[in-house]
């Protein structure tokens, strides 16, 4: 693997004389206040050429950017595609800042002369290579700027006639505008920190925005001559709930559901920043991989430390030849278990039965007490009674009181209630069949495939009390402690309600009444039929019908009241 | 006869018991084509259940047995396998001795028109003969038996094992001559299902028919006869039903069994007519259709007893026949039971037109249903109307069958009247139709 890149580095010094082509790419991680991650891909690649020669070797360059470039004569393209808002109360400011839906804006050459022309091109095209509606694009969007979008790259010419700028808000972001923006990447989707863009895991944050930024640019310090610099971005803030379930855990794996293995071969840089100004002395949050590596950038007017992962160097990836960093917070254990707990869930698979599942949940570490346990199950939810079973640690456990009214179609939902006791710091789960019915067209709701809803159950209990209860209900307390009456002082009452169930039903065909209706009363006529004509018919020898002129002489003959033919 | 008989009944068993024992019982009892909400085991249990939680069991929509299964299975719940096996044994049994004394029956009509030449000379070839009538009972005992249906029928322990078990022994006791048994078994069997209700007339014909008593409306030994085998039978029915009323006292297995029958509340997929019907039926026509739909089932009853009168064994096939096509709950096991008399009529197998194709659509629908049950319900990429097309075709099938049959035995007395080759005016072949 070194010796197969050493070779590409050789190769790219040795072709170097006319075009030169240096790729860097990096990734940093920041850790937001409020618990989210946000994560910002910048891939850049510098092109060496001289377009008034005429010939355009592109070796990493991406040839239809390049093309495009060359017959618009466009000096400085800047295009960003961003899904959500950043907000800046929460979150800081953005390395490089989008607003949301798309933004175009572009520097002509001043040897353009149809500028508007050439606009209306440059977008028409662009809309085809991002798969975007960039076409919306026409003169009802787009200025001229005098002052704000100076150009960012070198170059003098100032005349606000070559710039124009344009903004879709409603441009939506997905895949299809994903997939071409990866393939002007250099190593595309297959190496280096690019694999880590799949859409399934970027499109679900709350933040994602992707740009494209062409400027000509110093070759180096001295500015003897000018390369041209092509930047793709990607920012994204993944949520803490959303993408991270809840709990302060990030991981590259987390996030995008890939682990790094290998940096792009075709780049010369390819470094990973995480940013740890906030965790000096690793208090706060812990990495790992541990890295030695640690720079102190001025960005944004401060200045931030940041532990740099080499992807270039092979150790960086250690004994697995994967890279996953993980940052986990220290999380402070003082949260209140409570007592008692209910949870439910539908088990099975198919729309013919399928099961309900009650957890209890009694977090007392010495203590049991009973609870009531209501049920309603809408009718369309046929209950098997003789399948209830309750069990508590694994052994069985029966409720010493039980009250089932089972239901009646259409007047009734089934109704049950056990008095179960619940053991010590254990779980007791309440499971019990059901049979889905097909219910009649006109009974479905609108949507019938979003579901039924079952109601939540109801888990009544005196729950063993740690201090001394007030059984005195004439005394001035306050509101929110004198709802429930209390009539001993060693419990309280205590009522918990738990998750409402979504049900699918099996559907009928909605679309079909006058088809149904017509081809099953066909079915009851050809049995009619066949049967009718087997009851009313009766044998008898076929005989070959005359030929027409018979037949005219014989209504003729019939009419004479003469013998047939 | 008795030993392959015998042997018959051990395979048949053997196929049973296995299949009890293994891992398809379970999925087999939860199959919508061989259970109904009529007859399945899960609701016995479930009644009992509720019974046991002291509810009453038809409280609730899910029990629709009558009473006298809840009071028979309380007793034999822990033995239900042995019972279920038990059941199809005695149908066997009994439809093999019944088609016996009919074949019996048949030769002995046969004998008597020969004699007295009341058949044309050409018939030689549709007369029947002993031998070849001789292994017929064991091939109806053979056909119920090892038919896939019944053993599905049997390893779901559904119900329906014992409603047939009812309706082969009231034949067996309507070809035997009993009235008064004759008359109880046909209670014991409209008490479980109204439906064989229709085959009063039938039996009435044959029993009419034994005694020698001719079928006149102005014969007043017609009209004895009639009223006291039709008081057996009401009065058996009205016992039943004050035993039931007793068992629980209440009223409420009323509505629960007669009424969901003839109402059709519940729109589980069977495969019978029903239920895609009346799922996509628009309200205000509801009531018309489910009327139309019962009716239609009682109502060739008439029409069929004023054809066949002569031949009443004939007409309980086709009643049998039309009672599973065309009643709202049907499951493979109703089906079962009309199938086992296909070999009595052998004989007719060179008039039938349709049974090659008859067969073929009866196996591919078979072989479909649950392809296109699990396509809808657990893979969720077809839907019902696939389900429902199998359900009609499977029909389309059934009716051809029957009404083949009837065909075919319709013809074969024609021919027996007029002569085998018939010719026309002009000498040459004729073709025979229905005008």
């Amino acid at each position: 693997m070194a010796t197969h890149r050493c070779n590409i580095f050789m190769l790219a010094f040795v072709l170097c004389g006319l075009t030169c082509v240096f790729v860097r790419e990096e990734l940093v991680i920041r850790p937001l206040h409020s618990g989210d991650i946000y994560a910002s891909f910048q891939f850049r690649t510098l092109w060496d050429t001289d377009f008034l020669r005429g010939i355009s070797h592109y070796r990493l360059f991406p040839k239809s950017l390049g093309q495009v470039i060359s017959k618009f004569s466009v000096r400085e393209l800047h295009i960003s595609f961003t899904q959500g808002y950043w907000r800046t109360m929460q979150w800081g400011q953005p390395f490089l800042p989008s607003p949301p839906g798309a933004e175009l804006w572009v520097w002509f050459q001043d040897t353009v002369t149809d500028v508007d022309g050439a606009w209306k091109e440059l977008t028409n095209v662009l809309s085809g290579i991002f798969c975007a509606s960039l076409n919306f694009i026409d003169s009802t969007n787009t200025v001229q700027p005098s002052a704000s979008f100076k150009p960012l790259g070198l170059g003098n010419v100032t005349d606000q006639r070559f710039l124009r700028y344009a903004v879709l808000p409603r441009e939506i972001v997905c895949t299809e505008n994903l997939t071409p923006w990866k393939k002007l990447l250099p190593c595309g989707s297959k190496a280096g920190l690019a694999v880590l863009m799949k859409s399934e895991k970027l499109f679900h944050s709350s933040f994602h925005s992707q740009a494209l930024h062409f400027r000509p640019v110093c070759q180096d310090w001295k500015c003897k001559s000018t390369v041209l610099e092509l930047r793709q971005t990607l920012n994204v803030v993944f949520d803490l709930h959303t993408s991270g379930q809840g709990k302060r855990e990030w991981s590259l794996f987390k996030m995008f559901s890939r682990t790094l293995t290998e940096a792009c071969p075709l780049a010369s840089s390819s470094k990973v920043y995480v940013d740890v100004t906030d965790n000096p002395q690793g208090e706060l949050f812990e990495l790992s991989p541990t890295t030695p590596l640690l720079s102190q950038v001025v960005v944004l007017g401060d200045r931030r430390t940041y532990s740099v992962y080499d992807l270039t160097n092979q150790a960086t990836f250690g004994q697995t030849r994967s890279l996953n960093m993980l940052l986990r917070w220290r999380a402070a254990e003082n949260m209140l278990r409570p007592l008692l707990h209910g949870e439910r869930y539908v088990a099975g698979y198919g729309l013919q039965t399928g099961e309900i599942h009650t957890l209890m949940y009694n977090n007392h570490p010495y203590r049991a007490f009973p609870v009531l346990l209501l049920d309603t199950v809408p009718w369309y939810l046929r209950l098997y009674i003789h399948t209830l079973t309750v069990t508590s640690k694994g052994r069985d456990n029966k409720p010493s009181y039980i009250h089932y009214q089972p239901s009646k179609d259409r007047l009734r939902p089934h109704l049950l209630e056990m008095l179960v006791q619940l053991p010590p710091n254990s779980v007791t789960e309440v499971t019990v069949q059901f049979e889905r019915a097909l219910l009649k067209w006109t009974e479905y709701t609108p949507d019938p495939n979003h579901g039924f809803y079952v109601g939540s159950s109801v888990i009544s209990a005196l729950v063993p009390s740690v201090v001394a209860m007030d059984t005195n209900s004439t005394r001035e307390c306050p509101l929110f402690s004198s709802f429930f009456p209390c009539k001993e002082e060693s419990s309280y009452f205590m009522r918990v309600y738990t998750e409402p169930l979504l049900v699918n039903l099996p559907t009928p065909d909605f679309s079909m009444p006058y088809n149904v209706i017509c081809l099953t009363c066909t079915v009851v006529a050809v049995g009619y039929g066949s049967l009718y004509n087997l009851l009313t018919r009766t044998f008898q020898v076929e005989e070959p019908s005359p030929g027409l002129a018979k037949r005219l002489a014989n209504i003729i003959r019939r009419l004479r009241g003469v013998p047939l033919l | 006869m008795a030993a392959p008989l015998t042997l018959l009944i051990i395979v048949a068993v053997t196929i049973r018991a296995v299949l009890f024992r293994s891992s398809l019982a379970e999925l087999i009892s939860e199959r919508v084509e061989v259970v109904s909400p009529l007859n399945a085991w899960k609701r016995v249990v479930e009644g009992l259940a509720l019974l046991d939680l002291g509810v009453s069991p038809y409280a609730g929509d899910v029990f629709h047995e009558t009473p006298l299964i809840i009071y028979f299975f309380h007793f034999v719940i822990d033995y239900a396998e042995i019972v279920f096996m038990i059941a199809d044994a005695l149908t066997a049994v009994a439809l093999y001795l019944a088609v016996k004394d009919y074949n019996k029956t048949v030769f002995r009509k046969q004998k008597y028109a020969l004699e007295a030449e009341r058949y044309p000379l050409d018939c030689v070839e549709l007369i029947r003969t002993p031998k070849e009538m001789y292994y017929i009972p064991l091939k109806v005992a053979m056909f119920y038996l090892l038919n896939p249906f019944t053993i599905l029928s049997c390893v779901a322990k559904s119900t329906c094992g014992l409603n047939n078990a009812v309706i082969a022994l009231f034949i067996l006791c309507t070809v035997k001559g009993s009235a008064l048994m004759s008359a109880i078994f046909l209670a014991l069997a409209t008490y479980q299902s109204i439906y064989p209700l229709t085959l009063f007339a039938p039996a009435l014909l044959f029993l009419l028919q034994r005694l020698y008593i001719p079928v006149n409306w102005q014969r007043s030994s017609f009209w004895l006869f009639t009223t006291q085998y039709a008081f057996m039978y009401l009065g058996s029915l009205c016992v039943m039903v004050c035993l039931s009323f007793f068992l629980l006292s209440s009223w409420d297995f009323l509505s629960s069994v007669y009424g969901f029958i003839l109402s059709v509340p519940d729109l589980t997929p069977n495969i019978g007519l029903f239920w895609y019907f009346f799922a996509e039926m628009f309200e205000h026509f509801r009531l018309f259709f489910i009327c139309v739909f019962q009716i239609n089932v009682f109502f060739y009853t008439i029409p069929l007893s004023v054809k066949l009168k002569e031949h009443p064994v004939f007409l309980i096939f086709m009643q049998i026949a039309i009672i599973s096509i065309f009643k709202s709950y049907p499951t493979v096991g109703d089906i079962a039971l009309y199938m086992a008399f296909l070999p009595a009529w052998n004989h007719l197998y060179r008039f039938l037109r349709n049974i090659f194709l008859v067969s073929v659509v009866l196996l591919a629908c078979s072989a479909l249903f649950p392809v296109l049950w699990h396509l809808w319900i657990y893979a969720g990429s077809a839907n019902s109307n696939f389900y429902y097309a199998i359900t009609l075709l499977f029909n389309v099938a059934q009716i051809l069958l029957v009404s083949d049959y009837f065909y075919a035995y319709l013809r074969r007395e024609h021919h027996l009247t007029h002569g085998l080759y018939l010719k026309r005016k002009d000498g040459s072949e004729a073709t025979l139709v229905l005008k």
